[in-house]
């Protein structure tokens, strides 16, 4: 039998900013094929820990290791990530004036297919390329010519980011609380997304607030985050218990 | 934010911004200089080897005794050293051995450095759109496309060959946008000018090529004094374009240019530069000193003037291309990027002076500063009381790079009339660690990250240059900001 790897293992992570600790002794372990979603309170760590698996430069890794797809990644820049598959949604896409969309999908798209040595996509084969994606997260073309995010809605910068996911057809996508600020029906459009672009060779890492979101994107581990650790791990029932009982009891549990 | 990737940021842009000058070399070549300093025998000595008319060295003449009464501005937000006149070559020139007949029997020395600097001048490899002069150090070198302009009645030339062919033209427009004793560096001009470049379009006549010249600074005591006049008759059009660059040297030259744009009825010139003199080193050492006085006189009605400029070098940088609106309905444009790194500084923008009835002006300016340069935008919109029905727009944006540079905003607007509207719109940004954390997080580097968001920011000037310019222009920044690119 084969042995399956983790794509993603993280042991003993322990991070800081401006020497305030953010991360405790966090391990987690995923495998290709798996959805999982990190839940807690705000300011639990949850945004925080995608960062640092990003790989942003504000943080410092005191102890432990990430490893990614079986080697460590503590030493890798964030765009080395990014190539090697590491994607991040961030909770608040960043707004780029003078720089238009297609331009930048583009710029991104070559990065990656050049550190693969692959061929890069002239603008008119990017367009062909890019137009598919765009009907999976249902985005009308002429957000192609405006500025990244510049004016968009918080609807449309969420269905911007899943764009990218597809795009960059990343291994490991960690989605930072896409869900937010979202109404039924783009909540429906952007699940139905993802839900396209999962497969048994990638792993999604939910981080999220709400329940409602795992209706529509079923997880197969949630996790609770608690001051930069996770207090517990369970199945989707848990989100269920989470959404009627809060947070409250898990941290007495802890105590106990 | 934190102390930590601040530093890693600001390292990372630092050397972005730092890269080596590529048009630094110097040319050895033999010169016809003569001797430092600057009195009235100087002025007539200039003069007297140009071989020029007399009203030229009465003009000159006046235009000294009115720089010996003139101080040096300084409202300007610049600190400009002490500069010592009496130690500046006022000409210098490269010998030539014979009369030359035709470009291809310039020095070959002279034919290298402007095709290192990407100007072809020999007949078999010049551009085929757009007719040069290349002006070097003091004097003009030559003309391409003289001869095929002419059948369009369309002169270009050096302004000291046009001192010689057509000086009825000169007397009656050189002096008259700018006057001699406008200022300080319009004075010394106007006194000590060797070289520049003199258009004139007939009317009726659209220029069939872009007209441009290119300036190199090679001497290194030698000033550069520029002069450039360019008449455009009723109901014709002209494009222009500028390029400088200069050696790099531990101690600074001195550039004081005039330029003079007079549009007669239905006229329209559009004047664009892309100034890259040597900025001086990392520590501000050397670098060009670059006063600059260009005004352009919208005379008829209808007329138009459009600048357009993408200043990346010089140490220090003092300009304000300005437009008159005396005709009424005519109007100006200004478009700006000025970029300043390490120890420049730059204090530039434009004037609007708006007389006639319903004239229009636009003014778009954008700064970037990195490093611990000082950009400053200066403007003035001037609305006469009898300029009824008159509007400008200006807008100044500024983008910071690092923690040590500084920007600023000086706008100054005055309207004596109600009929009259004035828009003003200003911001200042940052590029910041969220942004490129963007970029990186997808995949894209840090070069390829700034080159975007600063092209993105010039977007609304670069459109403003012709063609091939535009892609020069966003090369250059490159080339300044990006380091791998090119």
């Amino acid at each position: 039998m084969v042995q399956i790897k983790p794509i993603l293992e993280i042991e003993n992570l322990n991070a800081s900013i401006n020497d305030i600790k953010i991360l405790n002794n966090l391990n987690l372990k995923i495998y290709p094929g798996e959805i999982h979603a990190i839940m807690g309170r705000n300011g639990s760590g949850k945004s925080t820990f995608s960062k640092i698996v990003a790989g942003h430069p504000a943080y410092n890794v005191v102890d432990g290791d990430i490893r990614f797809k079986g080697k460590s990644i503590l030493n890798l820049e964030p765009e080395e990530r990014s190539h090697l598959g590491i994607f991040l949604a961030f909770q608040y896409p960043i707004e780029i004036p003078g720089v238009s969309n297609e331009d930048f999908l583009r710029l991104a798209y070559n990065s990656k297919m050049k550190s693969q040595n692959k061929p890069e996509l002239d603008p008119i084969e990017f367009l062909g390329y890019i137009s598919k994606k765009l009907e999976i997260v249902q985005m009308d073309p002429v957000f192609l010519t405006r500025n990244v995010n510049e004016g968009f809605s918080g609807g449309e910068k969420k269905r911007n980011e899943i764009l990218q996911f597809a795009l960059l057809d990343s291994d490991l996508a960690i989605l930072d609380e896409t869900d937010s600020g979202l109404d039924i029906d783009a909540l429906k459009i952007i699940s139905s997304g993802i839900n396209k672009l999962m497969n048994e060779n990638k792993s999604i890492i939910l981080i999220t607030h709400y329940q409602r979101l795992l209706d529509y994107i079923k997880p197969d581990y949630i996790h609770v985050m608690q001051k930069g650790e996770i207090i517990k791990t369970g199945t989707s029932e848990l989100a269920k218990e989470l959404e009627i009982k809060g947070y409250e009891w898990l941290k007495k549990k802890k105590v106990n | 934010m934190t102390e930590k990737s601040n530093k890693v940021l600001d390292n990372n842009l630092t050397k972005l911004v730092n890269q080596p000058y590529k048009y630094g070399f110097s040319t050895n070549i033999e010169k016809d200089r003569i001797e430092k300093g600057l009195n009235e025998d100087i002025v007539r000595l200039i003069s007297k080897k140009k071989n020029e008319p007399a009203f030229m060295l009465n003009f000159r003449l006046k235009a000294f005794k009115q720089w010996k009464k003139l101080q040096a501005p300084t409202w300007a937000q610049l600190k400009i050293p002490k500069i010592n006149f009496q130690d500046v070559t006022y000409y210098s020139a490269p010998k030539f051995k014979k009369k030359l007949n035709s470009l291809d029997e310039v020095d070959p020395e002279l034919l290298e450095t402007f095709e290192k600097l990407g100007i072809s001048l020999t007949e078999q490899k010049r551009l085929t759109n757009v007719a040069v002069d290349a002006v070097f150090d003091s004097v003009s070198i030559g003309t391409t496309f003289r001869k095929e302009l002419a059948e369009y009645g369309v002169i270009f030339c050096s302004i000291s060959e046009a001192l010689q062919e057509y000086p009825e033209l000169l007397e009656k427009y050189l002096g008259t946008v700018v006057p001699i004793g406008d200022n300080y560096f319009t004075a010394l001009n106007s006194a000590v000018f060797t070289d520049g470049s003199f258009c004139f379009i007939p009317k009726n006549v659209r220029c069939p090529l872009d007209l441009s010249t290119y300036f190199r600074i090679n001497d290194q005591q030698a000033g550069q004094f520029e002069r450039t006049l360019i008449v455009a008759e009723e109901n014709s059009y002209v494009s222009y374009l500028e390029g400088c660059t200069a050696p790099q040297y531990d101690d600074n030259q001195l550039h004081a240019a005039v330029v003079e744009l007079i549009a007669l009825k239905n006229a329209e010139i559009k004047y664009s530069t892309v100034q890259n003199w040597y900025a001086g080193n990392e520590e501000g050492k050397g670098g060009i000193y670059n006063f600059v006085t260009k005004r352009g006189l919208c005379s008829g009605k209808n007329s138009k003037i459009s600048w357009t400029q993408v200043e990346t070098g010089s140490s220090i940088t003092w300009k304000y291309p300005s437009c008159i609106l005396v005709g009424d309905n005519s109007k100006g444009e200004f478009y700006s990027v000025a970029l300043t790194n390490n120890y420049q500084q730059a204090d530039t923008g434009s004037k609007m002076n708006h007389i006639g009835k319903n004239t229009k002006s636009r003014i778009v300016s954008k700064g970037i500063s990195a490093g611990n340069s000082k950009n400053s935008y200066r403007g003035l919109v001037n609305i006469n009381q009898k300029a009824t029905g008159s509007r400008n727009y200006s807008q100044c944006d500024s983008l910071l790079i690092g923690n040590s540079s500084n920007a600023n905003t000086f706008p100054f607007i005055s309207v004596q009339n109600s009929t009259t509207k004035v828009e003003h719109e200003a911001s200042t940004s940052k590029i910041g660690e969220e942004q490129i954390f963007y970029f990186l997080q997808r995949g894209i580097s840090i070069e390829k990250a700034v080159e975007l968001i600063i092209s993105g920011f010039c977007k609304d000037v670069f459109t403003e240059l012709p063609l091939e310019f535009a892609a020069e222009a966003d090369r250059l920044l490159s080339l300044k900001l990006e380091g791998s690119v090119g």
